[in-house]
């Protein structure tokens, strides 16, 4: 078992963010140069300004029509998404590995902190689903990705909790925690979860069209 | 919930069109219009687009058919343009006839989600492509085909013929002249200040436009001309119908014709659409970032006349009116604030519709689904109980409404839901109430 853990927790690792970090460059690599290609009619108006200006709207809870008509969908859009990268980078045990890894170390959450927001990132994913399940309009557009994209995000949490509170086997436990951690960083760009990379571009370009064409906002 | 396949509608253009389709022509189709003119845009919306639904409530046809979750933007791509992708163009004919009515008769193409969608995406743009598709398949709804069709062969919307038109110009001339016995509508005349154009429903059946147009230019001493010859229309159904080739055609006629007047810009009618196919679409397809002749929407033309003071208003239209804020001229060109200064110095009061302003409710009749003609209807109808009744809700009888396609899509809606309210052009206010110099 204990080779299992050194092997996903070294090799593995740095096989998983090979991909991330490889995979991410070549799908914006090649989806600008497609852009390049076909979309001149777009890129054109491309602004920053307008950019900037649609992005910082966009970030600011109930600052716009789409956030202000599912207030629940908007507080666990923005909890989900603050509280897993503070998990993400600022977990004690993450800070732990950081420094082991590549030698650099920061502040860390306490350990009561990182246990409250791990449960935030799953109360939001459980928000999540249940959407998918119970609103009409949202159960009809599902499909198998959109589970799966939920799955690869939840399942880091779930074992990371249960790890933490030492319920089943720990170093099973663990193990788990880190492959579905590894699983979810390498298919980052190659599911749903691409928006991480393509939705600041998709934001960007309604931001300028909106600037700089139709002259009105965007939120 | 409904589907569409429970709401096909009997239509000989998209029937026709499907007849004659068979799968390796739908997948051929399909696969050249997505490698070949589609590209990272359309791409990374399918991709990214979280399918969280959060689009639904900005849709007056979600809306307005109690939440059925089919009607929702994300529902309507989905179904078609995505599903295109998914399968790469492996679908039945049947199911082109099905999208095919989503894209044409259930999208205004309004933009209204981009307000509610966190990533940014344009689900205009995605039924755009869609048909795109469609009209590459041969499967448009018949009336809009034959709209379109009109342009290819005349350049203009309504087959009007280039004599016919000249003699319409001269008509309304003639008739103004009753009224302001020195008035002119003077044809290609070199040099002019403006260009004024309009769109072929003008000649056609609202003749009355040219007329009040003529004589607010005459009473405001304004120096331009019209186009004697094609290209006087700035009105573009293959853009909606998804012919970019005529779309872009039509519009470079349009420039060319105004280019060929050495005019310092062109002021266009009160229509919406017309004023997205040179901001928007044909500019594009043609290259050009911006128009190559500045082009004014009668909007903006009416507010330089009126805070000029070259028209005159003695006396304010009485009662209250409220304001239609058309999709392509507001939300696409943000012309909410001088819509407002005009109508206030034109009526006595304005009570607003909620949401309003670039938050406001398509009329329906747009992106070309009024164009889908007489079997699509009900389709409009039944789809804006939105606007019906955040019309009743204002309580007024007269409606500011400065587009064409509002006004017809509006008039339907008043008559079917029997609400008693008129819509009027900002032009027809002006003609009513400005000041008319005796002998001009």
């Amino acid at each position: 078992m204990i080779e299992i853990y050194t092997f996903v927790s070294g090799p593995l690792a740095w096989i998983a963010w090979s991909v991330f970090v490889f995979g991410s460059i070549y799908r914006l690599v090649s989806m600008y140069n497609l852009a390049k290609a076909k979309d001149g009619s777009s890129l054109a108006y491309m602004s920053l300004p307008y950019s900037l200006r649609s992005i910082f709207h966009w970030l600011v809870p109930f600052g716009t029509l789409g956030w202000k008509s599912d207030p629940l969908m908007t507080i666990a859009t923005f909890a989900f998404h603050i509280c897993f990268f503070l998990v993400a980078i600022f977990l004690g045990a993450h800070v732990v590995f950081w420094d082991t890894a590549f030698g650099i170390s920061w502040w860390s959450l306490s350990d009561t902190t990182g246990d409250i927001i791990s449960f935030v990132v799953i109360g939001a994913c459980v928000v999540f689903a249940v959407r998918r399940l119970a609103l009409p309009h949202v159960r009809n557009v599902t499909r198998a990705k959109d589970w799966f994209a939920l799955l690869l995000v939840a399942m880091p949490f779930v074992t990371g909790v249960l790890a933490y509170h030492q319920i089943g086997p720990s170093l099973l436990m663990t193990i788990l925690h880190i492959l579905s951690g590894e699983l979810l960083i390498a298919l980052i760009p190659f599911t749903r979860l691409s928006h991480a990379l393509f939705a600041v571009f998709t934001r960007s370009y309604m931001g300028s069209e909106f600037g700089g064409v139709r002259r009105v906002r965007d939120w | 919930m409904s589907q569409i396949a429970d709401r096909l509608i009997d239509d000989p253009g998209l029937a026709a069109g499907v007849a004659s389709l068979t799968p390796e022509r739908i997948e051929e189709v399909v696969t050249r219009v997505l490698k070949g003119e589609a590209g990272a845009k359309l791409k990374a919306y399918q991709e990214t687009c979280m399918r969280c639904g959060l689009c639904a409530q900005a849709c007056h046809y979600y809306v307005s058919h109690d939440s059925d979750p089919s009607y929702s933007p994300v529902s309507k791509t989905t179904e078609t343009i995505y599903e295109l992708i998914n399968k790469k163009g492996r679908v039945e004919p049947s199911r082109i006839y099905e999208m095919a009515q989503i894209a044409y008769t259930e999208c205004n193409l309004c933009k209204r989600c981009a307000h509610y969608c966190p990533i940014g995406i344009d689900t205009g743009y995605a039924m755009s492509m869609m048909r795109r598709i469609c009209y590459q398949l041969d499967v448009v709804p018949q009336y809009i085909r034959d709209t379109s069709h009109s342009h290819a062969a005349t350049m203009n919307q309504m087959w009007v013929k280039d004599d016919e038109w000249i003699d319409s110009l001269q008509w309304q001339e003639d008739e103004a002249r009753d009224e302001f016995p020195n008035l002119r509508i003077p044809l290609d005349k070199e040099g002019a200040e403006i260009y004024y154009s309009v769109i072929g429903p003008e000649p056609k059946f609202r003749t009355q436009l040219i007329y009040q147009a003529a004589a607010i230019m005459h009473v405001a001493g304004v120096d331009f001309t019209m186009p004697s010859t094609p290209g006087w229309d700035n009105s573009d159904m293959s853009m909606f119908v998804g012919d970019f080739e005529n779309m872009g055609r039509l519009k470079r006629s349009h420039f060319e014709s105004a280019q060929k007047l050495r005019v310092k810009k062109i002021v266009m009618g009160e229509c919406g659409h017309a004023f997205r196919s040179i901001y928007d679409m044909g500019n594009r397809w043609l290259g050009y970032a911006d128009m190559p002749v500045p082009v004014v929407h009668a909007v903006e033309f009416f507010w330089e006349l009126l805070t000029e003071g070259r028209i005159k208003i003695p006396k304010k239209l009485e009662g209250p009116v409220t304001i239609q804020d058309p999709c392509n001229i507001i939300r696409g060109r943000g012309l909410m604030d001088k819509l407002r200064e005009v109508t206030s110095m034109l009526c006595e009061e304005t009570v607003e519709m909620v949401p309003n302003r670039e938050h406001n409710y398509c009329c329906c009749a747009g992106g070309g689904v009024i164009n889908c003609g007489p079997p699509f209807k009900n389709v409009r109808m039944t789809g804006n109980k939105a606007k019906a009744d955040q019309l009743a809700a204002t309580g007024v009888h007269t409606i500011v409404c400065p587009c064409h396609n509002c006004h017809g899509g509006l008039d339907d809606i008043i008559g079917y839901y029997e609400l008693g309210m008129h819509p009027r052009f900002l032009g027809d206010i002006i003609y009513e109430i400005m000041e008319k110099p005796e002998g001009m």
